[in-house]
Formats: structure tokens, C-alpha cells, sequence
């Protein structure tokens, strides 16, 4: 089944750009420490799952490039046809003068019902183009002004044009110290409104992937390139083809539909946040060997302590006790700082993942009381290695990793809505100060919910 | 890509948009090599073919023919805009783009505003709707004036309001110079009172600029470059206040040092617009982040560095200083001190070759000096421009909606009722077809009421800060 990627604004572009990339040096790189006949599998899969063949020898990205100013589209464009491995469809985009103004109300209002039908027609012919609709994947920042508002009002107009069809939103967390001032404003109206249409929203945030690049990939001087890598490499290391059960005969053909299957039984909690291990600088990988009972142990202690990343990690944090008076999911059973999860999905690749004991993932104490612990763990495999890491392990989880920064966005932007700060930027384009007050109610909601877990 | 227009008023405004063309032209020379006319020039310039006088062939990716600005230029008397059009730049303007008059407004707001704007309404709009007819996507029109004479101040700002009725899409933003407080015009508050009332309800922004800001920078540097205290040359081209590498030949006009940094102002402020950058800012987001209520839309600028020095090795030390300099007063194009003010918004534009990770750390080291409003602590808008100005490496302007321009305000409120409280010079005015009295008193209240609008935030520096109590939600 195939995937169709949709970028929008200039995070969404730019990023979407370096996944592609990820991607396709994953494939071409290496044979992948494994057979010949595994790494053809592994090539095949992916290319279905992510391109599509066309006349040009050249395999042409699935995927819909929207902007409402020209200049990033156009450099995407043509550095993705210079790389001489892959490129997009020319044709495939669409594009405007004059840009959103970093602002959500005329992404959503304005843009979005003008441009719909052609955007439509885009995303349209490119579903065409796959054997089977595996669904979509849309990548965009909450903080500018198209990829958040209209980027949410084209996950609405996928959901009622494709209702069976999986939506899942890729959302960038802007950096706490701002990059836009009215970035949550715009971050809160995209959240509530993605809640309803998208399936499951996975989550990067700028602070914590700028961390990654400057204590773990020993990068001085960081660029948006370097975070947009970093993104596309933890993105790949989920979506690239894997086997879904233990010794299964063919590589999974709906990555997507697993995806929400395992990890999104509740349509109350979206919210995804990622993890990915070991990361560092392509120079040291040669003279770095890693064990996975330590991978393991590293990753479920990230997740049980909520740590952004391998270093720095709070061992002091524990799983409540089983068994005690007090049912688990009673808030002031837990210990400090535990993170409880909902359902977690973890990925191995490479060298002896069949030998990889998981068993500590499966720790009732980690989850919430309402699944069998067997229903809230999944585990997806493949011997082939990703991106020259010889052993690589991602988690995905549902839990309560974003409650923080969800908390955050949603305390900032009330904060600024009390005064009515900026208020007239946005009633200008159509979005009232009820919309607002909906867009509230309904974040506060996910945050409670996600709290008692 | 968008276009923008630059309406030049009066004698001040033609005289620094002189500059502006002329460095404008400067900087497309520098970066595009093959002479081909492209998004970037299309923004600022037509490419006309001269035989015709249509516009030229293929558009984007066609040889450029000759290019002439997206201009308007506005004088009620002849002698500033025919230097210009006897000068160098001659070619670069259209005499079809052109309104000019013989006898002059005599320093008088309301001659300029009431008279000479009914007189000459239908020729403005006329000649506005054929500049705009030649944009593909008009976005933004740019006023250049000053405030305290006579056509720039009254004319100028009646072309704003002209601006608002006809074009309501289209961004307005002023680069006004203010008057000092020793300014030789008498009559300089009541022109400025008086066409701050238009700035407070037509502009979208506001760029003040005073010239003795402008001077003293123009003097920093003469001292730096002559004192010979520097270790190596200072790169000529690379100072902000020179037209080095421009049309302009060697003699430099007095003011033209000074007009060079307005126009310098200008360039960087467009130039996430016009070319490529891993962060775009563009003019509409401007306009969105800095401008929090619609009446406070005053934005105290400041530009670094001043001037690069020839070795080209930067180290990171030398970076951090034009960061640190951005935010200190003698780098602000008005007398203002934005450090010991309330800041409502920041923006951060920054060209060349800075990182990411340099703009960040550059933000946290600065924020713990600086005071933010309550509701807006982390307020900082952020722009990368890949692209360079002239002579320079890398270069920042910051844009900062900040209670710090209060003073200028009282100080013009202050000169101007001593003397509206005398009736001095009142008569002049008020023998103006169409000027009451009442035009005083409403300017005046107008400048009040926005006068009291950043007292009441002023009010909130410093206090306690109490978060307003959250939405409960019913389990």
C-alpha cells in the first residue's frame, strides 16, 4: 500500500524534502547487513510504499507540495531533481504569491476554501496513482500561517473526501522562545481543529531535536537543515518497511493503518510523541557497538521518565507498584515524573533483532488499567538496518510525553488571549473570539484526559 | 513573489528615496550576476523594453531591458525631483510616475493635506492604478516622508488615506522622519500633531526615524573610520551610511549619508521578501507579529553592524556584539532607549551567514535584560535571509514594538501646545479650505489618547504578574 505525503507551508516543504531524502539514501546506501533477497524485499516495499515509477529512471516522490509563497517550493523542487536519485512531479504542487502572514485565520478561512478544489484535484490525482491507498501522511509547524491554517483546513477537507482513509498529521512544536509571536495562538487553533479530522497527530519539537543536534550529534553551528535531518532520519526509522509479527513472511503493507490500530484506541488521545536510539554524528558510527539489552534499556527508561534523549536520562524514576490498595489509575498513586502510557509501539532494526527480549515494555505498571498489557505493546521488526546504524530502536507512544508542552502552548496562549493581544489579526480573516474559546475548551479537554491517566 | 510600491513626499522623502533606488539597484548587482530579470528585481522594478515602453519579454528568466522602479514621486515644487531626474538615475524613473507643482507647500500641513490633495486627487489615484495595474501581486505599499514640512507631512499623508480608500488590501507601511526638537521650521509640531492623527488611523506600520539619531550614527562612524582606530581598513562599501559601489559619483551631498541608512533600513527589512532564506519573513508577518493593537503600530528600528572590516574571518565573539549592539540606544534610528522600556514585540531579521543555533543562543543571552510585557514573555519574531546585504557578511535588523517611543511622543505633544496654547501661527492654517479648528483638536486628542494607550502598559512593567485563571473543565 502507498502513502501520500502532503507538505505544506515551509516547514512542511523543507522537512518533507529531507524525509525523502532519509529515505531513499536508506535504500541506496548500504546492502543492509542481510541478504540480498531481504534487502530486494526491503527496496521494493519502501519504493511502493513512498514513489512511484514514471518514464525518467528516476522514482517520483508521492507527494503534494502546498505553499502560499513560491520560493520554498521552487528550491524544493530543484534540489530534490539535482540529487539525481529521486525527485518530485513537477506538476504535483501548487503554490501562491503573497504567502499567510504567519497567520492561522487566513491560512484557514481565506486560503483554504479559495484553493480548496485545486488542491483537492493535486492530492486527488496522486491517490489515483497507487495501487492500493494506504492513506496519508501531512507534515506541517503549528507556529506560521499555512501549514497550520491551512494545513488543518486540508486535513478537514481529506477526512470528508476520503473517510476511510488513515490521516496522519506530522506537526512541528515550535521553539518555546518564540520564532513567531502569535505562534500559540496559531498552535492552539490548529491542535483542536487537527483533533477532529487527523487520526493520530505525531509530534516533534524544535527544542528538544535542537538539544539532539548540539549534545548528541555534536553539531556547532545548527541550522534548520540540520534539525530538518534529524527529523527525517527519526521519521524513516518509524515509516521504512519492517515485518509486522514475528516471523512474518512479507514486509507490512499497511504501516499506517498498524500505526493507529496499535496506538490509538481512544479517539480522545491522539497525541504521538517519538524516540529514537542511538543518535550521533555519521563519523563516530564506525567506531561505536551497541548491545541491545542496553538500546532497550535506555529506551524504556526514556519513556518511563520522559526523557527527550539518550543522555540526561532520570534513573531515579520509577514504575508505581502493582498490587497496592489503591487502583493504578488513580493519579496520586503514581510516583513523580512517571510517565504513564496508553500504548507504545517499538521498532528494531538490524542486526539480531529476532534475539531482542522486549519483555520489560510489557510491564503492566507502565500503562493505564483500561488495556491487557499484551493489546497496549507492540513490537515491529526487520534484520535490515536503517541509515548505516547497525542497530537502531524507535519508539512510538501514546502517552503522556506532550502533556508538558501541550500544558505550555495552551497556558501562553490564554495568557495572551485575556489581554485580546492580536485578537484583531485574526477577527480581520474570519476567526472570532468564540472559535477561540471552542479551540480552548477543547485543548483543555485532551490535557485533563491525558492528566488522570 | 510580490511587488511593492514606494510613494516618496516631499523634499525629505524624494531625497532618501533617491537613496533607496540607488542602493537598491547596488544590491541586485551584487547578487544577480547573469542579468537576467528575476523574482527578486521584479519585486522593486519593472523590466521595461525601451522601445515599446510595455513591459519586456519573458518575465522571470528574459535579459533585463531596463529596468525602471515601482515608484511614485510627489513634490509641490520642481527642484528636488528634477535633480533626480538629471542625475544618474535618471533612467530609472518613468516621467509618468511623476506629480509635481512650482510654488512649494511653505511648511503648512494643510496646505499640503487639503489644497494641494483636492487638487490633485484624481491625478494621484490615476497614476497610482497604473503602477499597481503593472504588479502581477501588489502587497505592500511603502511611504517615505517627513513629518514636520509642508508635502511630505500633508500631502504625504493624504496619500495614505488615499491609499486606505482605494487599495484596503494593501499593506501601508511610513518611514516618517520626525523633527528634533531644534528643528528650523516653527511650525514643525502642528504639521507633525497633525499628520500623526492620519499615521494613527490609515498606517498599517510605522517606521519613526529622527534625523539626529541618524546624525549621530553618521558621526560614530566618521570617528571610527578616521581615527584610525580600527586594525585594518573598514570596507567601503559595507558602511551603512555610504553609496559606495552606487550610481551616485564621489560628492556626496550632506544629508545623503544619513538618507543612506534609512535606505539601508528599508533594503533589510524587504529582503526576506525578495530572496531565499531557511526562515522567510515576510512584510504581511511583519505587520501580524509587531502589531499587537491596531493603533500601536510605532516600530523603533536599529540596524548592525555599521560597517564590516576588510578581514573576513568573524568570529563568533564579533557576532554576538552586533546582536548586543542591535539592542543598544545609539544603534536606534530615533532617540530612544528600548532596553529600559517595555517591549509588547520583537522581530529579529537576520541576513547572511548566521546560524540558527547563533540567533538562539544570541536570544537567550539577551532576554533576561530585557522587559516584556505579561502576556507576551517569550515575544520574538525571527527571520533568516541567506542572502547578505552589500559589504557585509552578515547583518541584523531589529524591529521593536516598545513603550520606549512614549517620550517622542510627549516631547511632540509638548512643543506643539506651546504653541496651539498662544494661537501662534494658527492663522496660517485655518484660512485653508477645508481646516477648522476642530482638525487641531481631534489631532491632538488623537496623539493623547495614543500617548495614554502606552502609559497604561507602562503601568504593568515591573508589577506583579498574575496569570488569568484557567478554563476549568468538568470531568
Amino acid at each position: 500500500m502507498s502513502i501520500v505525503t502532503v507538505q505544506l507551508g515551509q516547514c512542511g516543504n523543507q522537512i518533507g524534502h529531507e524525509v525523502f531524502n532519509a529515505i531513499c539514501s536508506d535504500v541506496h546506501g548500504t546492502h543492509g547487513l542481510c541478504s540480498k533477497k531481504e534487502n530486494e524485499s526491503y527496496h521494493d516495499a519502501c519504493k511502493e510504499r513512498f514513489f512511484r515509477e514514471e518514464e525518467s529512471e528516476v522514482p517520483v516522490a508521492r507527494a503534494v507540495l502546498v505553499d502560499m509563497e513560491p520560493k520554498v517550493i521552487s528550491q524544493t523542487l530543484s534540489t530534490a531533481a539535482r540529487s539525481g536519485h529521486w525527485k518530485y512531479d513537477d506538476r504535483s504542487y501548487f503554490c501562491q504569491k503573497q504567502g499567510s502572514g504567519n497567520n492561522w485565520a487566513n491560512g484557514y478561512s481565506v486560503h483554504g476554501p479559495r484553493h480548496k478544489e485545486v488542491i483537492m484535484d493535486l492530492v486527488q490525482k496522486e491517490a489515483e496513482k497507487c495501487d492500493r491507498l494506504g492513506g496519508f501522511f501531512t507534515i506541517m509547524s503549528m507556529a506560521g500561517g499555512t501549514g497550520s491554517g491551512l494545513g488543518a483546513f486540508v486535513t478537514q477537507c481529506l477526512r470528508d473526501a476520503f473517510p476511510t482513509s488513515f490521516i496522519l498529521n506530522h506537526v512541528i512544536w515550535p521553539y518555546g522562545t518564540g520564532e513567531v509571536i502569535v505562534q500559540n495562538y496559531n498552535s492552539v487553533l490548529t491542535l483542536s481543529h487537527l483533533y477532529q479530522s487527523s487520526d493520530a497527530l505525531l509530534v516533534h519539537e524544535n527544542d528538544v531535536i535542537h538539544k539532539i543536534c548540539a549534545q548528541l550529534m555534536n553539531i556547532k553551528q545548527i541550522s534548520f537543515r540540520d534539525v530538518n535531518q534529524v527529523i527525517a532520519h527519526q521519521l524513516g526509522s518509524v515509516f521504512q518497511p519492517t515485518y509486522a509479527a514475528e516471523g512474518g513472511l512479507h514486509y507490512s503493507k499497511n504501516p499506517l493503518g498498524d500505526l493507529m490500530e496499535t496506538l490509538v484506541p481512544h479517539p480522545e488521545f491522539k497525541m504521538l510523541g517519538l524516540r529514537n536510539i542511538p543518535q550521533m554524528p555519521e563519523n563516530s558510527l564506525a567506531y561505536s557497538t551497541f548491545s541491545w539489552p542496553g538500546l532497550i534499556k535506555h529506551l524504556r527508561q526514556m519513556l518511563i521518565a520522559n526523557a527527550k534523549m539518550e543522555e540526561g536520562i532520570d534513573w531515579q524514576v520509577r514504575p508505581p507498584r502493582l498490587g497496592s490498595s489503591v487502583p493504578s489509575s488513580h493519579s496520586t498513586n503514581k510516583p513523580l515524573h512517571f510517565n504513564t502510557s496508553i500504548a507504545n509501539l517499538v521498532i528494531l532494526r538490524g542486526k539480531d533483532t529476532h534475539t531482542v527480549d522486549l519483555g520489560s515494555f510489557r510491564d503492566p505498571s507502565l500503562y493505564t488499567s483500561w488495556l491487557n498489557p499484551q493489546d497496549a505493546f507492540n513490537a515491529w521488526k526487520t534484520p535490515r538496518t536503517f541509515n548505516k546504524y547497525e542497530k537502531s530502536a524507535s519508539l512510538v507512544s501514546n502517552s503522556q510525553f506532550l502533556l508538558k508542552p501541550l500544558d505550555n502552548v495552551v497556558g501562553k496562549a490564554w495568557n495572551m488571549f485575556a489581554s485580546k493581544a492580536y485578537i484583531h489579526q485574526y477577527t480581520k480573516f474570519g476567526i472570532e473570539e468564540e472559535d477561540f474559546l471552542d479551540s480552548f475548551t477543547a485543548l483543555e479537554q485532551v490535557i485533563s484526559s491525558y492528566t488522570i491517566l | 513573489m510580490t511587488q511593492s510600491v514606494v510613494v516618496q513626499v516631499g523634499q525629505c522623502g524624494n531625497q532618501v528615496g533617491c537613496r533607496f533606488w540607488d542602493l537598491a539597484l547596488r544590491e541586485h548587482a551584487a547578487v544577480n550576476k547573469k542579468g537576467i530579470y528575476d523574482e527578486a528585481l521584479s519585486s522593486f522594478f519593472r523590466n521595461v523594453d525601451t522601445r515599446s515602453g510595455a513591459d519586456g519579454p519573458g518575465i522571470y528568466k528574459g535579459k533585463i531591458c531596463s529596468l525602471k522602479a515601482r515608484a511614485l514621486l510627489i513634490d509641490m515644487e520642481e527642484g528636488v525631483v528634477n535633480e533626480i531626474l538629471q542625475g544618474p538615475l535618471r533612467d530609472v524613473f518613468d516621467s509618468k510616475q511623476l506629480i509635481t507643482d512650482v510654488s512649494g507647500s511653505g511648511n503648512n500641513w494643510a496646505v499640503g493635506h487639503k489644497l494641494y490633495g483636492c487638487q490633485y486627487r484624481e491625478n494621484i489615484v490615476e497614476k497610482l492604478r497604473k503602477t499597481a495595474e503593472h504588479c502581477d501581486c501588489l502587497q505592500c505599499f511603502f511611504i517615505i516622508h517627513s513629518m514636520g514640512g509642508g508635502t511630505g507631512s500633508g500631502l504625504g499623508t493624504f496619500v495614505l488615506s488615499l491609499l486606505e480608500d482605494e487599495f484596503p488590501e494593501v499593506y501601508r507601511f511610513v518611514t516618517s522622519v520626525y523633527p528634533s526638537g531644534e528643528d528650523d521650521v516653527i511650525t514643525s509640531p502642528y504639521n507633525s500633531v497633525l499628520a500623526m492623527k492620519e499615521l494613527n488611523e490609515h498606517a498599517d506600520c510605522v517606521l519613526p526615524i529622527e534625523n539626529e539619531s541618524l546624525f549621530d550614527i553618521v558621526n560614530k562612524i566618521h570617528q571610527m573610520v578616521s581615527s584610525g582606530k580600527l586594525g585594518s581598513t573598514v570596507k567601503q562599501n559595507s558602511v551603512v551610511t555610504s553609496s559606495a559601489g552606487s550610481a551616485k559619483p564621489a560628492q556626496e551631498k550632506p544629508f545623503d549619508a544619513m538618507n543612506n541608512i534609512v535606505a539601508n533600513l528599508l533594503l533589510n527589512l524587504t529582503s526576506s521578501a525578495r530572496f531565499e532564506g531557511s526562515l522567510n519573513m515576510d512584510l504581511n508577518e511583519i505587520s501580524m507579529n509587531l502589531v499587537p493593537f491596531p493603533r500601536l503600530h510605532y516600530l523603533v528600528s536599529s540596524l548592525t553592524p555599521l560597517y564590516t572590516l576588510a578581514d573576513v574571518n568573524v568570529p563568533s565573539r564579533r557576532l554576538d556584539q552586533m546582536f548586543s549592539d542591535a539592542f543598544s540606544r545609539d544603534h536606534q534610528l530615533i532617540q530612544a532607549d528600548p532596553k529600559h522600556s517595555l517591549y509588547l514585540a520583537c522581530a529579529l531579521l537576520v541576513r547572511g551567514n548566521v546560524q540558527l543555533s547563533d540567533l538562539r543562543r544570541n536570544i537567550e543571552r539577551l532576554k533576561p535584560s530585557l522587559h516584556f510585557v505579561s502576556w507576551n514573555q517569550e515575544g520574538w519574531k525571527t527571520g533568516l535571509c541567506s542572502v547578505p546585504p552589500v559589504g557585509h557578511s552578515h547583518s541584523l535588523l531589529a524591529l521593536a514594538n516598545n513603550t520606549c517611543i512614549k517620550p517622542t511622543f510627549t516631547e511632540l505633544k509638548d512643543r506643539f501646545m506651546k504653541l496651539y496654547k498662544k494661537k501662534a501661527h494658527l492663522h496660517h492654517y485655518l484660512h485653508i479650505d477645508g481646516m477648522e479648528q476642530s482638525c487641531f483638536s481631534e489631532a491632538l486628542s488623537s496623539l493623547s489618547d495614543l500617548i495614554e494607550e502606552y502609559n497604561e502598559l507602562d503601568a504593568t512593567k515591573g508589577g506583579p504578574r498574575t496569570d488569568p485563571p484557567r478554563l476549568k473543565i468538568a470531568l
